[in-house]
Parts: C-alpha cells; sequence; structure tokens
C-alpha cells in the first residue's frame, strides 16, 4: 500500500511512534515498593525509589518477563546479552539524578506490528525499532493558586517499570497512527503484559512526524521532524497529528524550512486549545551521560527461556482473530469485533459458541445483545449477570420455535434485569410453548375471520398470509409467527 | 589486661566466658575516645548512650542464658559513609550535615545481629574521596603516630581510631585502597574483599563498580572474625557474590610452604621511598623463611592504574552523586540566601555564553534559568567540598558527547587489560605482595595544594579495585622517624582466606602489628 | 590537553554545580592537569580489547515481584528540605520530566 498526496492533501505524512506501558506487575522495577494507582502521595516509596545514599536497585523478574513477551509479540529479535544503562540528568520527579534505562543494547530489537488501513482491508507493516525496559519517574504537580509557588513532587510511580516501544517512521496518516495504536494496546492487554489504562498514566505516547511534500521535478522536500508530548488518548493523538501536519504544511509554504537545518523541535499539544505548542528546548539537557549502570548485572536470556515465554504467552489477537473465524465459520469482520473487545469477551464467545454449535448464531447474539447491553451497563464480561448458559438456552428455545427472536430478546433483558433464570423469566412471562392442538384451533379461527386473506391465498398472494401473524400475536402472544404463518398456509391448502 | 589492650578474638572469648562484661568492654573503649579523640578526630558522632544500651541488653542476654551472636561485646566503629539508622550519617559532607537515614547499611544490620556493639562513626575523605582525610567538611584526622601527619584516607577515621586503641575494630570502605593506604600508614591491618564479598547495600556510593566494604583490626585473626560476620550473600546488592563464607577464623591457622608470592620489579621505581623499599624487602624475606616462594612477575598495565582509575571513578561518582541536589534530603540552599558576591555565580546559557546579569533568566537572578536551576547550582556548590567537585567536574566531563570514547571507554578498555594482568599474573603466583603506599605518612597540607600529587598516593592499590580483586595491607617495619609502614598482598578473587592466613602467618614471627603509637599509651 | 574556561562553564551546567569566577579560574586549570594526565591512557594500544565495565562476571541477578513494606510518608519526608506533608516541596518546575 502507498499513500500517495490527494488533491486534500498534498503531501504524505510521516508518523513514527514512541510508547512507554507500564507493565502489570505488583512491584516496582527495582524494588520492593507496590504500584497501586492512587495512593496517597509518597505512601509507596522506600530508599530505593527515594534515591536515598547507599540504597541499590534489584531487578524485578516478572517485569522482564513481561518485558520479553511484549517484545516476542512484536516479532522482536530478543538480545541474547543485554545490558542497563544510567541516563543522567536533574529533575525533581527523578530522585538518583538519573533514570535506569537501556542505552545501546536493549534487550530487543526489529520487530514489527500490522495494522489494517481503517480505510480498507489493506494492512501495513510498522516496523519496531527497538522494545527496552526502564523506570519510571516521579509525579510534578504544581498548583499556581497554592501561592506557594512551589512545586510538589509524589514519588509513589519513580521506579515503576516502563516498557519503551520505539517504531520506526512507518505510519502515514493520523488516522492510520490511532488505529495502530489501538491494535498495539488491544496486543498488550491480551498478553497480560498492561492494563495500557491512559487515565491513570500506564500508556504514554510520543510522536515523531513530519511531511513529505513532492515538489517539482519530482524532488521530495521534507519538512523539519517534530516530536509531539502531552498526548492523553488516542483520539488525542490522532487530533494533534491533524494538527501539526496541517501546521507544517502552512508552515513550509511560507519559510520553505527542510528537515536536517534546524534541531528537533519538541512541541506540546494542548488539548483544549487543539493546537501544539514549541516546548523550549534545553541544549545541555540533551547530554545525557549515558554508561553502563554498575549496580545492575547484565541479563543473558537463553533460548529455553524464551521457548518458556513463547509457550506461556497465549495468542495475539492477530492469531486469535484467523482462529476464530476458522474454527467458528464466522466472517473476519465478526472475528475483528469480538477479538477487540479482550480475551475475556472471546472466552465467553467460544463459551457461548460452543453451546449453541452454531457460530454465527452465537457471534449474532454477541455483537447485538450481549455487547450492546454491556457497553451500555459498562463494566467487565466476567461479571455480565446473563453468563453463556443461559444464553445458549434462549438460542435453543429459539431453535426448537418455543418463541421467536424478538421474543427472546425481551426474555434476554428480562433475566438481565432480573436476575432470574430463564425458565423462571419464561414462566413469569407466561411463555409456554403452543402445541400443535392449540395452533390449529388458532389458525381456523383466524382463517375464518379473514374470508380475504384466504382469498387472497388462493388466488396465489401467498404474503397475504403475513396479515395473519400480528393478529395470532394478540391473541397468543407466545406463538411462533413462522408456525402459524405455515399452518396457515398449509390449512388454506387442505380447503 | 586492659579490654582495650585485648584483641578482638580474645575480647568477645571473653565476653562469652563471662570473664569480662560487655558494659565494661565499651565503656574501656568509650573513656579512650574521650580522651584521646579531641586530639585525633577520629570520630564523626559517638554514640554513647546507644552503645552502653546495647552493651548492657547484651550482658542481660547472657544472664538470661540466651545464645550470643558471634560478635557479643565488641564495641565496633564505623566509617561514615555507612548508613545507620539511629546515628546520622553525613559522609563527611556538609551536604548530608546531619542526615538521619531510614535503614541500616546491610553491614551495619549484620554487626547488630552480631551482638557488636556500635559506639560511633568515623570520620573520612568526604564521599570517600582523598588518601588523606584532609577532605572531611568537619576536619582532618590526625594520625596517632604523629599528629601533624595524615593517617592517609578515605577511611582515615576508622584506622586511627583502631591504631589508637579507641576502638578494637572497625569498617572502612576501600574503592581505590581506601582502606589498606590508611591502614598502611596507621600501623594497623586492613583487608579490601574481593568486589561482591560484602553487601553495598547501605554504603553510600562513591564508585560503585570499584566500591567494597573490608575491616580494619589490629591483626589479621581480628579481621577475619569481623570478615565472617560482614561477608556473604545480601539479596538486596545485586553485585554481591553467592559463594558461601568460609570460616576466616578457623583458616587462619596453615602452612605458608608452598605458597607462590609474586613480587613486581617495577614497584621498587624511583618514586618508593628508600625506607619503604628496605622495609618491604625484608618483609618479602620474612615470607620466604616462612616457607613461601618469592617469584618476580610483571604486571604491564599496573603503570596506568592511577589514570584509569581516575576516569572510572570519577566518571561513577559524578552520576553517584547527582542525587545531592537539595531536593529531597540534604543541604539546599536558600534562595538568595548566603549568595557570596552578586553576580560572582558564573551560569551559563545553552550555546556556552555567559549569562548577562538579570536577563532571560525568571524571577531567580543570577542568571540561571529557572529558581530550580539555581537551586540545584548553589545548593551542590555549597554542599560538595572542592575535591568532590572537581571529580564530579572531571567525570561529568569524561562521560559528556564528544568525550566519552578518549576517555571513559578507552578507560575500560585499559581496565580490562589491568585485570587480565592480573588473572595471567595469577596463574604463576597465589599472591602478589610489596607496598602499600610510597612513603610513610605525609604531613597534613603536605600535598593538599597539588591534586594531582595526591592521586598518586593511591598508585599501588587502584589496580585492586579495578580488577575487582583482594588486598590487605598491614605493618611491616616502622621509618627511623617511628612511623608505620605497610605491606600489601593481592589475592584472586575470593581468596581471602589464603589472604588472611598470609598475613596471620606474618604476624606470628614478627611483632610490627603489636607496636603501639605513644598516645596510645595508658595515662600514669 | 588544555580545557577552555568555557568547557569548564559548559560542564558545570551540566553538573549543576555554580561556579563562581575564581572557581571557574581554579577550576580550569586543575581539570586542565587532571586531563593532561588521564590522556596518557592513548599511548596505551587497545585495538580489539572490549571495554570491561565491572569485574563481576555474574548476569541473571533479580529478585521475586513481592511486595515489601514502604516507608511511612514521615519517613520519606524526614531529612527534606522543605515538605508539606505530603509531598517534597522544590521550586517551580513545568511539568513531569516523565521517562524520556
Amino acid at each position: 500500500m502507498t499513500a500517495t498526496p490527494t488533491a486534500a492533501a498534498p503531501f504524505t505524512t510521516v508518523i513514527g511512534l514512541e510508547v512507554h506501558v507500564q507493565l502489570q506487575t505488583r512491584t516496582k522495577l527495582f524494588c520492593g515498593c507496590a504500584t497501586t494507582f492512587g495512593a496517597a502521595p509518597n505512601t509507596q516509596v522506600c530508599p530505593t525509589c527515594l534515591g536515598l545514599p547507599g540504597s541499590l536497585p534489584v531487578m524485578n523478574r516478572t517485569a522482564f518477563e513481561l518485558a520479553v513477551r511484549a517484545a516476542l509479540a512484536l516479532g522482536c529479535q530478543i538480545a541474547p546479552f543485554t545490558k542497563w544503562d544510567r541516563k543522567n540528568y536533574f529533575y525533581p520527579d527523578l530522585p538518583k539524578g538519573y533514570q535506569i534505562s537501556q542505552f545501546d543494547l536493549p534487550f530487543s530489537s526489529q520487530g514489527a506490528l500490522e495494522v489494517v488501513d481503517p480505510k480498507g482491508a489493506l494492512t501495513r507493516n510498522v516496523r519496531i525499532t527497538r522494545v527496552h525496559l526502564e523506570e519510571d519517574a516521579g509525579k510534578s504537580m504544581h498548583d499556581e493558586t497554592a501561592g506557594t509557588g512551589d512545586t510538589r513532587i509524589d514519588l509513589n510511580r519513580a521506579g515503576t517499570p516502563l516498557c519503551e516501544i520505539v517504531s520506526e517512521p512507518d505510519l502515514r496518516s493520523p488516522q492510520e497512527a490511532r488505529a495502530w495504536l489501538n491494535e498495539l494496546k488491544l496486543l498488550l492487554v491480551y498478553l497480560g503484559v498492561s492494563d495500557c489504562n491512559m487515565q491513570e498514566g500506564s500508556l504514554r505516547v510520543d510522536a515523531n512526524v513530519n511531511l513529505h511534500i513532492p515538489c517539482d521535478g519530482g524532488r521530495i522536500a521534507k519538512t523539519p521532524i517534530v516530536e509531539i508530548k502531552n498526548m492523553n488518548s488516542f483520539r488525542s493523538v490522532e487530533r494533534a497529528l491533524v494538527y501539526e501536519s496541517a501546521r507544517q504544511y502552512e508552515e513550509w509554504q511560507a519559510t520553505k524550512a527542510e528537515m536536517g537545518k534546524t534541531p528537533k523541535q519538541t512541541r506540546g499539544w494542548d488539548d483544549p486549545a487543539g493546537v501544539t505548542r514549541a516546548q523550549r528546548h534545553k541544549e545541555e539537557s540533551s547530554d545525557y551521560r549515558y554508561f553502563p549502570e554498575p549496580d545492575l548485572v547484565p541479563v543473558t536470556v537463553s533460548e529455553e527461556w524464551l521457548a518458556a515465554t513463547r509457550e506461556a504467552m497465549g495468542d495475539p489477537p492477530s492469531v486469535l482473530r484467523e482462529a476464530l473465524a476458522a474454527t467458528w465459520k464466522i466472517p473476519p469482520y465478526d472475528a475483528d469485533v469480538l477479538v477487540n473487545q479482550g480475551r475475556e469477551l472471546v472466552a465467553y464467545f467460544e463459551d457461548l459458541a460452543a453451546r449453541v454449535g452454531e457460530g454465527k448464531v452465537a457471534s449474532n447474539w454477541m455483537q447485538q445483545d450481549v455487547l450492546r447491553t454491556l457497553n451500555e451497563r459498562g463494566g467487565s464480561i466476567d461479571d455480565f449477570p446473563v453468563r453463556p448458559a443461559a444464553v445458549a438456552d434462549i438460542i435453543g428455545r429459539v431453535a426448537k420455535g418455543d418463541f421467536d427472536t424478538s421474543r427472546a430478546r425481551e426474555i434476554f433483558a428480562e433475566v438481565l434485569a432480573s436476575g432470574r433464570t430463564v425458565d423462571e423469566v419464561v414462566a413469569s412471562m407466561g411463555i409456554a410453548a403452543v402445541d400443535d392442538d392449540e395452533l390449529i384451533t388458532l389458525c381456523r379461527e383466524l382463517l375464518a375471520a379473514n374470508p380475504r386473506v384466504v382469498a387472497d391465498v388462493q388466488g396465489g398472494k401467498e404474503q397475504a398470509a403475513a396479515g395473519l401473524i400480528g393478529q395470532a400475536k394478540k391473541k397468543n402472544p407466545n406463538v411462533n409467527p413462522g408456525k402459524v404463518r405455515a399452518m396457515c398456509l398449509e390449512l388454506i391448502r387442505q380447503m | 589486661m586492659q579490654p582495650s589492650d585485648m584483641s578482638a578474638v580474645d575480647l568477645v572469648t571473653a565476653v562469652r566466658h563471662g570473664d569480662l562484661t560487655a558494659l565494661r568492654a565499651t565503656e574501656a573503649f568509650l573513656e579512650r575516645i574521650e580522651r584521646l579523640d579531641s586530639q585525633i578526630n577520629a570520630f564523626l558522632s559517638v554514640d554513647r548512650e546507644g552503645a552502653l544500651r546495647t552493651a548492657a541488653a547484651i550482658d542481660e542476654k547472657r544472664k538470661a542464658g540466651q545464645p550470643l551472636g558471634p560478635l557479643a561485646g565488641l564495641p565496633v566503629a564505623v566509617k561514615d559513609a555507612l548508613c545507620t539508622f539511629d546515628q546520622p550519617t553525613t559522609c563527611a559532607s556538609k551536604m548530608l550535615a546531619g542526615f538521619r537515614p531510614p535503614y541500616d547499611a546491610e553491614v551495619v544490620a549484620r554487626l547488630r545481629a552480631a551482638d557488636a556493639v556500635i559506639v560511633g562513626k568515623t570520620n573520612m575523605d568526604e564521599f570517600a574521596m582523598g588518601g588523606s582525610n584532609e577532605n572531611s567538611a568537619f576536619g582532618p584526622v590526625h594520625n596517632p603516630w604523629d599528629l601533624t601527619r595524615a593517617p592517609g584516607g578515605s577511611s582515615g577515621g576508622s584506622a586511627a581510631c583502631v591504631a589508637a586503641d579507641m576502638a578494637p575494630v572497625a569498617i572502612g570502605s576501600d574503592t581505590g585502597g581506601s582502606i589498606r593506604q590508611p591502614a598502611g600508614l596507621c600501623g594497623i591491618t586492613g583487608l579490601k574483599p574481593t568486589y561482591g564479598r560484602v553487601s553495598r547495600r547501605g554504603l553510600v556510593a562513591f564508585a560503585s563498580s570499584l566500591d567494597q566494604i573490608g575491616p580494619m583490626a589490629r591483626s589479621a585473626a581480628d579481621c577475619a572474625l569481623l570478615l565472617e560476620t560482614i561477608a556473604g550473600h545480601d539479596p538486596g546488592d545485586a553485585t554481591s557474590l553467592e559463594s558461601p563464607v568460609p570460616p576466616y577464623g578457623a583458616d587462619l591457622d596453615g602452612p605458608l610452604e608452598g605458597v607462590r608470592i609474586g613480587r613486581v620489579p617495577a614497584h621498587f621505581g624511583a618514586g618508593l621511598c628508600p625506607e619503604v623499599a628496605h622495609a618491604v624487602e625484608e618483609a618479602f624475606a620474612a615470607f620466604r623463611a616462612a616457607g613461601a616462594t618469592i617469584i618476580d612477575i610483571d604486571m604491564p598495565h599496573a603503570d596506568a592504574g592511577v589514570a584509569t582509575y581516575y576516569l572510572v571513578a570519577p566518571c561513577e561518582a559524578s552520576s553517584n552523586l547527582a542525587r545531592y541536589d537539595g531536593a529531597h534530603y540534604g543541604h539546599r540552599a536558600e534562595p538568595g540566601g548566603h549568595r557570596a558576591e552578586p553576580g560572582r555565580l558564573h551560569p551559563v546559557e545553552p550555546g556556552g555564553h555567559r549569562a548577562e546579569p538579570g536577563k532571560g533568566s525568571g524571577a531567580s537572578g543570577g542568571g540561571f534559568e529557572s529558581a530550580l536551576v539555581e537551586m540545584y547550582c548553589r545548593s551542590r556548590a555549597e554542599g560538595f567540598g572542592p575535591e568532590v567537585k572537581r571529580r564530579i567536574m572531571l567525570g561529568t566531563y569524561a562521560l559528556s558527547a564528544g568525550y566519552y570514547d578518549a576517555y571513559y571507554a578507552k578507560a575500560l578498555k585499559v581496565r580490562r587489560l589491568i585485570r587480565q594482568d592480573y588473572l595471567d599474573a595469577f596463574e604463576k603466583v597465589d599472591l602478589i605482595g610489596g607496598p602499600v603506599s610510597a612513603t610513610a605518612a605525609f604531613k597534613l597540607g603536605e600535598k593538599s595544594g597539588d591534586p594531582l600529587a595526591m592521586y598518586l598516593v593511591d598508585l599501588y592499590t587502584v589496580c585492586t579495585n579495578l580488577a575487582g580483586v583482594g588486598g590487605i595491607s598491614f605493618p611491616c617495619g616502622f621509618t627511623k622517624g617511628g612511623l608505620p609502614i605497610g605491606f600489601q598482598l593481592q589475592a584472586p578473587a575470593l581468596a581471602e582466606p589464603l589472604l588472611l592466613r598470609a598475613t596471620d602467618r606474618y604476624q606470628h614471627l614478627t611483632d610490627w602489628h603489636r607496636r603501639r603509637p605513644a598516645i596510645a599509651a595508658r595515662p600514669r | 590537553m588544555s580545557l577552555s574556561r568555557n568547557d569548564v562553564a559548559k560542564v558545570g551546567l551540566l553538573a549543576r554545580l555554580a561556579l563562581s569566577e575564581t572557581d571557574l579560574d581554579t577550576m580550569t586549570r586543575e581539570l586542565s592537569t587532571i586531563v593532561g594526565f588521564v590522556s596518557q591512557l592513548e599511548q596505551i594500544d587497545t585495538t580489539d580489547v572490549a571495554p570491561l565495565a565491572h569485574p563481576l562476571d555474574t548476569q541473571n541477578v533479580f529478585r521475586a515481584d513481592i511486595p515489601q513494606p514502604s516507608l511511612t510518608t514521615a519517613q520519606a519526608l524526614q531529612s527534606a528540605p522543605r515538605h508539606d506533608g505530603e509531598c517534597f516541596l522544590v521550586p517551580a518546575v513545568l511539568g513531569d520530566s516523565g521517562a524520556n
């Protein structure tokens, strides 16, 4: 797939993303402090994450394993030997005066994650430059109204394990960037690597963007690369990139400034204002004086270790979509919708589909009933009160002809609302299976009362029988419309 | 016999057998500290009350028939670079004046668990940077053998307090010779264990890949006793070794027959004081007489040791000391307060041009880009002494963009060559002997105007740390002026038993280590 | 090897050390001497020699992901030059440095 400039956008937007995700561990990367979100300030701190004199880091094994799991799922090469480095800079949310990160020997590199073009079925392979493991900084809070002018520092977050995922500049539109982030998030959540909760800061995105502008003579002008920060949702990422592309194009038209002549600029996204703003550039801040962290020892990853990690990992969403479509004979669209809702929902679906025996029927129920009501109610599928057995029960009764689908929906809604069993709801709604004698009597009454319909059918207009169904349901709400229709036609034929 | 005359081994035996109470032993040393330390300045803080309380509790335990720890009743002085939750930990820096850590260093915790009595925290060069103890923000330590002379450093307080019998044993730390050199200049025995043998957790870091805690005492046997308690794996220090701790004390007995000791002819070059050279050669002769074989060996990159060390250590230090910035603990410069002279501070704008006063630097004045940067720069300028600043500057420079390869990376390559020298040497010999420093104790102030001259004091000791192996220093004679001369033995990784055994053998054959400075003599 | 005053001033800012004019003179002189001394390493042939950053050969040291007790807020703040009982207080900064 090649993105070509269109009349609407006379340039190609070139985007690379840098994503930080907080790993789902119980404790921090280098100490035993908890990582619970929302704790009172400075209650999850110890000498190590406070950077007190003499304190030392010891690596959290789970953090490393989760990071490896993420890298494997992104198709990365895992380095047989990796080490950590100190990135030195002064900031009050960084109590040691350095961040323990990885510089020249990250534990993984050279992966890829495909993104489905949101406008069509085409996919784009977005290369991953590297994935590395590092510690987070604390939180600075500045309240100008407080009057003190001081910044308050909470170090609860300091030392939380982060996986940094850096993509190549392979994305070609803001929409594609957003779609790719959705896929990345889904993958990481599926694998239990991170909850990727952006509100809680467990997923943060910076974007590098510039434009490729075709000029006369086939030359491509490249605008200076801008790094955008402070985007707190995927929607913000898309909006910021849309804004920034337009801004760069405007600037290019005015200045014709091209890449390489100025240092990389950093701009912050101001969400309420819907604009990016230049951030102050400190020349000396980029001299991080990386050197090997002498308080940690390197990690070597054996083939056995990798094999075990792969084994325990489970399928990534892309594999699961295909597997779901093949196993349950559902369209790729259905598989996509189900998989995108997360692993728990897929488990629910598979349970339901196995009970129903018909993948497509189960999928329809998932999408039209379970998912819709789940979205209205909020919460997780695991807490959804109508379990697969009950839904399968309802579907089964429809198949048997006990009642029709619309009646079934009412039953589903009532089971959900009341928390009672399907049997109880069916009984309470007075739904009883209508036996054949009852049905024959009912249909005879209807035909006797509607000679016109009988005449029309006999005249070849079978569709006229549809008019009888509404009357039948009035007389007995439990009748199956299909059966009423079939019985009426049969009786007319016998006349 | 007075408790202060007893060896640590005898002292803990006497306490265990009830021949001496922990209280009595502690009082004896506290009394000497009170009497002598005003002249020596070996202690930055003395925890008289805490020590007496601990000692009394140990005596109670004994009376109640409860099991006693292996160091029960033994007074121990601890270098002020180790965190103690109940006493200040300052690293002899204004930056940490009055700082109280909320935790104990692993070594301190082990000492307490062994029922040792921590009597106080000893003076040192600020952040362990120095070889004379003159870099202490709280005044230099005076060498007990001659109060006008330096005790060496950086563990000068620990060395001096043992030499003056103010403590039977002390804890030091050694990054480039900081245990061995002061031990040599003060006439005591000091062991720098193999890197990773003793946990560094709670040792205020100077250069993390070089720092190691070790025992300082009057004899190898006393060092062995202390090492047995402080050595061993600590899951809280990722660089701590897992190998089991041998019974160092029990392993002391053993012949030296067949032990090969390397002698490096290059050690006896022009810089070595003839009196020191003579005493060191005499020591080799004594080892030969005891059955050891002396073999001349070459350490081809030893000359590069000091230059390599003065890149590796400052680079790590520049990062390790970044945390002292006035934000979360330690000294913070008051806004606008104590400014030496308006306009005297020298801020730089991006691009390296000096800021014009009051221009583009916010409300802080003085030309800093923000009040925060000003707070950092001034807190650190006020909190650190000159030598610490020099090393931070040197390390920052050597790691900065454009210089990393020429300095830091180059030093790491030479470091490998130096370690390879050791690996090669230990194919041929079991130990390497030689001087610990080129001269006996020098005068206070003699070298303080010349940083480089001071760095060269570390000539014989830095390579041990660069290679990560173990070394021990002990007295092997005296100058005509009555100053002790030190001998150093180095051994392969984890060969502490051999280092201690060889030294113990030597100390059975000689009495240098029994000599006490005049100041330590009992008052009439 | 000699450093300029401006080199030293830059390093001073990088190291967050305020240097007076006098300091700057002294530091420029001393650092030039020391850098000149350590530059002797240039003469050692290190072709094909791998850097040795650490004396240990050990690898793969981990701890289990099991929470340990944290300090109390009071302990965490006990040595803070300024705090409000909950947080450390520092002169105004613009925002999180984040992890970058």
